[in-house]
């Protein structure tokens, strides 16, 4: 592809060393019971890039301790509040131990020790005013694409999204990947079929072996959950087998090699293309693995992401807390539906008005204007989806990141 | 503009962007190729002739194996390529097989 662009800009930079495309103050509620109060923190700031995310649950969970940490940590944000009822089980201290050790300021609000609702948000809302002072200054570093990981998912898929929105993101990720980005796709479930010529693409033999066993884990888990992997209109869509389904989720990879796999919350080692494994192991438990498009972008976002590329049909209108969502609509009379929620008009390739690599170009154009500050719609919108349910993981295998 | 859209340039399947009705051209490398029936939006077209037992390619990668052998110009869909994991379930009346 031709150069378009500057592709530098400022970042901020963190006192941990990585590279933010936001300053983001995150208001985290760690169980059910503190959500409405952190909620009515963040509400005072609309507009203002604070955030809210965080745990419902009571009971314990190391995966939820380990996304929390990543996010809290993650170099979109630049300080976060912890909101806790005080008698739920999620370890707040190590949290905040976590966070605080990464240079960043944390504070931790105990609403059964502050004085209940209207105390809690007061003092919440006097928090976040300090937060933004203290981040205002937060140098601001030269970033390029090389520093940049960036996810992708698909989500209200149809026929048209293996044919524009997602062979286009795949050139994308292509460019990227060749310029040093660190670049996750996952959707195990959906890589049925594929896990031979996914294993071909990887850089070492043992890490092909990884990819074809997490794609027969994934078969195994979603059998036991009862879930039907080809439906009748799929034909009528055009799609003729199980393998060919696969490949039009799978087609949003690209064609460079894979470096590696990682697990919800892992961070890529360096730059190059990573399968997220986001099926649980072990025995199947605590239900779907991800249940809506929201909790695998969260999962990518722990993981790193700056930005998640996310490829509609029938037209989701998400975004996301702490990373920008670009929306790439891959169907041209679902963009003409919903215009202002869409950031890229794949469409536009069915309907012959550009090509895969025009659509392609403007997808890592739109990253780059993202990156350097540009709002993408659903920003504009204010849209903040979050989810985070529970989950249980085995440690990476030795041959999941080869060269580390 | 093109009617139909090659993904990958291994690919011996192209993609109808729109409805074409028969007799739509299909630009290949062996020239140009005529559609044998109608075919509906985001189906395929043989691009050239592919013999029985070789791999249909969509994406630059296998999507299933021919059953008979396709001429250039067909329909290729349930009714002449085979997944090699599990059969698919279609519909006959839904599949949109002009010309089954």
């Amino acid at each position: 592809m031709p150069e378009t662009h500057a592709e530098t800009w400022l970042g901020y930079g963190r006192a941990d060393g990585r590279k933010g495309i936001r300053n983001t103050v995150a208001v985290a509620y760690l169980v059910e019971c503190a959500h409405f109060v952190a909620d009515e923190i963040v509400r005072r700031f609309r507009g203002q890039d604070v955030h809210l995310i965080g745990f419902p649950g009571c009971f314990p969970n190391d995966y939820a301790q380990k996304i929390m940490e990543r996010l809290g940590t993650h170099p979109n944000v630049g300080a976060v509040l912890l909101v806790s009822l005080g008698c739920e089980s999620f370890n707040r201290a190590k949290l905040a131990e976590v966070i605080g050790a990464s240079g960043r300021p944390v504070e931790t609000l105990v609403i059964q020790k502050s004085g209940g609702s209207a105390a809690t948000i007061a003092k919440g809302v006097s928090a976040v005013e300090r937060m933004k002072a203290q981040i205002a200054d937060v140098p601001r570093v030269p970033m390029g694409v090389s520093d940049l990981v960036v996810a992708t998912v698909c989500g209200g898929s149809d026929g048209t999204s293996g044919i524009s929105g997602n062979p286009a993101a795949g050139r994308a990720f292509d460019r990227l990947v060749g310029d040093g980005a660190a670049c996750i796709f996952e959707e195990t479930g959906e890589l049925i079929g594929c896990e031979h010529i996914m294993a071909d693409r990887a850089v070492m033999p043992e890490l092909g072996v990884e990819l074809k066993a997490c794609v027969e884990k994934a078969a195994r888990y979603y059998s036991v959950l009862g879930y039907g992997s080809f439906a009748a209109g799929n034909a009528t869509g055009g799609l003729s087998t199980i393998e060919e389904k696969s490949l039009g989720a799978y087609v949003k990879s690209g064609d460079a090699p894979i470096s590696g796999i990682i697990k919800p919350g892992d961070i890529p080692p360096r730059g190059g293309l990573y399968l997220m494994d986001v099926v649980p192991d072990g025995e199947v438990r605590f239900g779907f693995p991800n249940i809506s498009d929201n909790a695998e972008i969260v999962e990518m976002i722990a993981s790193g992401a700056h930005v998640t590329l996310f490829i509609t049909g029938r037209g989701s209108v998400v975004g996301s807390a702490i990373s920008p969502v670009i929306k790439i609509c891959a169907n041209p009379d679902t963009y003409r539906a919903l215009e202002g929620d869409m950031d890229i008009n794949a469409g536009a390739i069915i309907e012959g008005k550009s090509s895969l690599e025009d659509v392609a170009i403007e997808i890592f154009d739109q990253i780059t204007a993202t990156a350097a500050g540009a709002k993408t719609a659903s920003e504009a919108l204010g849209h903040q989806e979050f989810i985070l349910t529970y989950k249980s993981f085995d440690p990476l295998g030795p041959a999941c990141l080869p060269g580390v | 503009m093109n009617t139909f859209l090659k993904l990958h340039r291994d690919d011996n399947v192209q993609v109808a962007l729109r409805m074409a009705p028969k007799g739509s051209i299909i630009k290949a490398e062996g020239g140009p190729v005529g559609t044998l029936t109608e075919v509906a939006m985001a189906h395929k077209v043989a691009d050239r002739a592919i013999s029985e037992g070789e791999m249909v390619i969509k994406y630059g990668m296998p999507i299933g194996v021919a059953t008979v052998d396709i001429a250039p110009g067909a329909h290729v869909h349930v009714h002449n390529i085979a997944s090699r994991y599990t059969a698919t379930h279609y519909r006959e009346e839904d599949a949109g097989l002009t010309d089954a």
